[in-house]
């Protein structure tokens, strides 16, 4: 996918809405933060996940952290494959990579996120 | 998600070189009051390095203590279980520092050298340790100097540690045995080196003036070591199943519970928790040191519980995925009769029961 094509939470979640679905992955950034990751745990299909709450956890090396859901729905896919190989969040956060699709409540939006730009500028002033 | 505080923090200390690490990219983060360099580029890679090839590290911030005056061997044999007494001229021994109640103080390592010695201590500890060494030297004549401010400390690791660092300084690390010193120069200028380290392999350490601290990182780094931050230390000295303070070892906890006894020799005469130790030696309370291996790799984190059927056992202190192995481990303080290799028990991890196996230390012992 095309990162200027996604939007983004503030908790380095990307989001992309095709009709009602919606898919879900971290960025690059925060891949480049988390380094060596190691385990990744995701919800099942059927479960409910709300914006703002956790949908799942990653685990670098260093440190255990919670992925953030950016909106509200029904999980209808997990990326599988990333159960076995979390090492393709980070060679490809944006393809590969990606995490959950989600059923979106009817009306939702993604106009909360941010659009890659206002995205760049949160982790410019993260990074100094 | 949440990525935590990798933001560094104005702390006390820096090594000679702190703006090195800072130019290179390097994540610092506050380790005992010095801002350390965690990793470079990834944890994993630089593990991997330092168990197929040859790392560098900057541990600058150990305490280095060094020891002049007649008295210096009746000082450090009153503070240390291990004895100094049978060090012969240029060996190194690893031994603890305990308080009169058996807890450990610091782990150090004691160097002899023809004209007196040193203690390399944790930079946790130092300044406890110098104050504590101050405080029974008595009417000894002896004089304890804190060499870490004007020192640097450098470690290279690894199968090819020794031939990376091949004719570096005036006395070749090829010629020193395993825990053995010589006291050499580096272009021109004294520096100690030191078969020792942190990691299961073989290599080097060498103290030198801080001054050329710069030239022997970037030396080695141009005969091809590479860079290792303390995220990778941790998870290499973790695989080789070495303490840490403040984690496996602390105030509370003996050498004979940290499975340390043979750092303890009871026959060298008295010492600082003795007397606590001897009472502390066959007490079925005192939980011991083990070894965990997980099912799956989720890590356990320092604090977890470690529990069975129920019944908690104990408690994890430190944990990572370990990348030689492929597999997560921990080490943990269980009851003394959970503490047999081969029993199963529970890790809590974020309030799910993983299993885990008590297995044999070290988890990795590297091939000879």
């Amino acid at each position: 996918m095309d990162p200027k094509t996604l939007r983004y939470a503030p908790t380095h979640e990307w989001a992309k809405l095709d009709g009602a679905e919606c898919t879900v992955g971290i960025s690059q950034f925060a891949v480049e933060q988390l380094t060596d990751i190691v385990y990744i745990e995701l919800p099942e299909v059927g479960d409910h996940v709300f914006s703002g709450e956790s949908f799942g956890e990653i685990e670098s090396v260093k440190a255990v952290s919670d992925l953030y859901s950016p909106i509200n729905g029904e999980i209808t896919a997990i990326n599988e494959k990333l159960l076995d190989d979390p090492t393709r969040i980070a060679t490809d956060p944006y393809g590969k990579g990606w995490m959950i699709k989600i059923k979106a409540e009817p009306g939702s939006t993604l106009d909360h996120l941010m659009t890659l730009e206002g995205y760049e500028k949160q982790i410019a002033s993260e990074e100094h | 998600v949440a990525l935590g505080n990798w933001e560094s923090i104005a702390v006390a200390f820096r090594t000679p070189l702190y703006d090195w690490h800072v130019a290179h990219g390097a994540r610092m983060v506050d380790f005992a009051g010095w801002d350390m360099p965690i990793q470079y580029t990834s944890i994993i890679e630089e593990h991997q390095a330092v168990r197929t090839d040859a790392g560098l590290f900057d541990i600058s911030h150990m305490g280095r203590l060094s020891f002049a005056g007649p008295d210096s061997l009746s000082l450090i044999q009153q503070v240390y279980t291990n004895n100094a007494g049978t060090l012969k001229d240029f060996q190194v021994r690893y031994g603890l520092i305990c308080n009169a109640a058996g807890g450990i103080r610091d782990d150090v390592l004691v160097y002899r050298w023809p004209y007196g010695y040193a203690m390399v201590v944790n930079a946790s500890n130092r300044e406890k340790i110098v104050a504590w060494l101050a405080e029974h030297k008595g009417a000894r004549s002896v004089e304890v100097s804190d060499r870490t401010p004007e020192t640097c400390m450098v470690a290279v690791q690894g199968p090819r540690a020794l031939e990376r660092c091949r004719s570096l300084t005036a006395a070749d690390g090829s010629q020193i045995p395993y825990y053995h010193a010589a006291a050499t120069t580096y272009r021109g200028k004294p520096c100690i080196v030191s078969r020792t380290g942190y990691t299961g392999e073989d290599g080097l350490e060498f103290m030198l003036s801080s001054g050329q601290a710069l030239e022997l990182w970037e030396e080695l780094i141009a005969r091809g070591a590479k860079p290792c931050g303390l995220g990778a230390r941790d998870t290499l000295r973790l695989e080789a199943a070495m303490p840490l303070y403040g984690h496996e070892l602390g105030e509370e906890i003996d050498p004979l519970q940290a499975g340390l006894g043979w750092a303890v020799k009871w026959d060298k005469g008295d010492f600082l928790g003795r007397e606590a130790l001897v009472r502390r030696k066959n007490d079925p309370s005192l939980p011991q040191r083990v070894g965990l291996e997980l099912e799956g790799k989720r890590i356990a984190r320092e604090g977890a519980a470690v529990t069975r059927d129920g019944r908690t056992l104990g408690r994890v202190t430190s944990g990572t995925f370990a990348p030689t192995l492929g597999k997560s481990i921990a080490m943990a303080y269980v009851a003394a009769d959970a503490a047999a290799p081969g029993s199963g028990c529970e890790v809590d991890i974020r309030g799910k029961g993983v299993s885990a196996q008590v297995v044999s230390l070290p988890f990795y012992r590297r091939p000879r």
